[in-house]
């Protein structure tokens, strides 16, 4: 077969192939069109927040997550709602908002150190009322049988704790894994008056 | 305008498209267990199906055919339909947030729906015009969504019912959809 025939015998592709090509060209501009004109913007601030906050969705701040907090936090709403986070997470967000840390609101709850469930497996009679009450999916189990929980992925939220028939599980120290551990943060010192203004507490 | 009627009924009781035709089956059996998530996917149905008809349309008689290209018919109505699918989304994003949030899921996934591309080929088959098709269209999905609310009003009730062991799921959903159809054959001869 010649050059000539072979590119003869091609020249019946070429329609359907400039067709469908230009077809696809044209719907992409216009999908490319769209997706530029009908931006949607998310709320930046919402999300900023929403990084700061410990994400233990334990609902001690009254709202059902972290992420509605972080909203209601944007939206303006006070910042010291969050036990988990503590006096860190109240400092940052007051940094990242430009407005002064104020204590931790003990109505929502005290600072404590980070802990995991634990449920005593002896005593658990499956009755899956944990599970449901876990909003990070860190209890594993069926009904009739025992429950366990999955310690990377609780929040220590102790959400599970009240509704437990038998009272079988125990908010225990987390114990920081060899991957995590960092020497403690210096205990930042009051240099100059207008730091203890900032919650800065020596 | 009886034309227009008549086309109407025919496509929304006679020929059917869940229960008679059998297509569109997917979202029928996948979305059809809550009644608010059937409504939802009923209104985005309506909405792409009656768009996406009018531009295959649009596609067949000014493209496809003086081309000559009708072999390329059912690639490129795929590509008008998960563009029409998309550009719907991007505008409901936009213009109507809650409307976007209570669909989800279900507005891409109309993008698989087989009645989409069904009304497309068979609006070419019957010879439709540019009106025809877009009733077509119309009344297709309006079908589709009569169904649709029906049915997931039916498994409400029978999610509350006594069902025997092995009918349970989609064993007696399944059981009701071809007992509906049975009841929609009452319809064969209306037009």
């Amino acid at each position: 077969m010649t050059a000539h025939s072979l590119l003869s015998s091609l020249l019946p592709l070429l329609t359907p192939i400039v067709m469908l090509l230009a077809l696809a060209l044209l719907f992409g501009g216009l999908l490319g069109f769209a997706a530029t004109r009908f931006r949607v913007e998310g709320n930046p601030l919402v999300d900023r927040v929403n990084a700061l906050l410990p994400q233990t969705q334990c609902g001690q701040c009254g709202h059902p997550g972290c992420k509605p907090y972080a909203a209601a936090i944007a939206a303006g709403g006070a910042i010291n709602k969050c036990p988990p986070g503590g006096k860190a997470t109240i400092a940052a967000l007051a940094d990242l908002l430009g407005v002064a840390a104020e204590p931790l609101d003990a109505t929502h709850g005290v600072e404590s150190s980070r802990k995991v469930a634990y449920i005593r497996e002896a005593e658990c009679i499956g009755c899956t009322k944990c599970i449901q009450a876990c909003p990070v999916d860190a209890i594993l189990g069926s009904a009739r049988h025992m429950h366990t929980v999955i310690v990377s992925e609780c929040t220590g939220c102790d959400l599970c704790v009240a509704p437990c028939p038998v009272d079988c599980i125990d908010m225990i120290p987390a114990q920081t894994a060899l991957q995590r551990w960092h020497w403690p943060l210096p205990e930042p010192a009051a240099l100059i008056a207008s730091d203890r203004r900032q919650g800065v507490h020596a | 305008m009886t034309d227009m009627l008549l086309l109407l009924v025919g496509a929304i009781l006679v020929n059917n498209f869940v229960l008679t035709q059998f297509l569109g089956l997917c979202p029928f059996m996948g979305t059809s267990g809550k009644l608010e998530t059937a409504v939802g996917m009923a209104a985005a149905t309506t909405f792409v199906l009656t768009l996406s008809s009018a531009c295959t349309y649009l596609l067949y008689h000014y493209l496809l055919q003086p081309f000559e290209l009708v072999f390329l018919r059912t690639i490129s109505y795929i590509l008008v339909i998960a563009v029409v699918v998309n550009f719907t989304e991007m505008v409901m994003h936009k213009t109507a947030p809650v409307l976007y949030r209570v669909l989800g899921i279900f507005l891409p996934l109309i993008t698989t729906n087989c009645a989409v591309l069904g009304v497309a080929l068979i609006n070419d088959n019957r010879a439709n015009t540019f009106a025809e098709s877009v009733f077509y269209g119309f009344g297709a999905a309006a079908g589709f969504s009569l169904v649709l609310i029906l049915f997931s009003a039916m498994r409400e009730r029978i999610a509350a019912a006594d069902v025997p062991e092995p009918f349970q799921g989609p064993a007696i959903a399944l059981i009701t959809a071809g007992v509906m159809s049975l009841a929609f054959m009452g319809f064969a001869a209306l037009v």
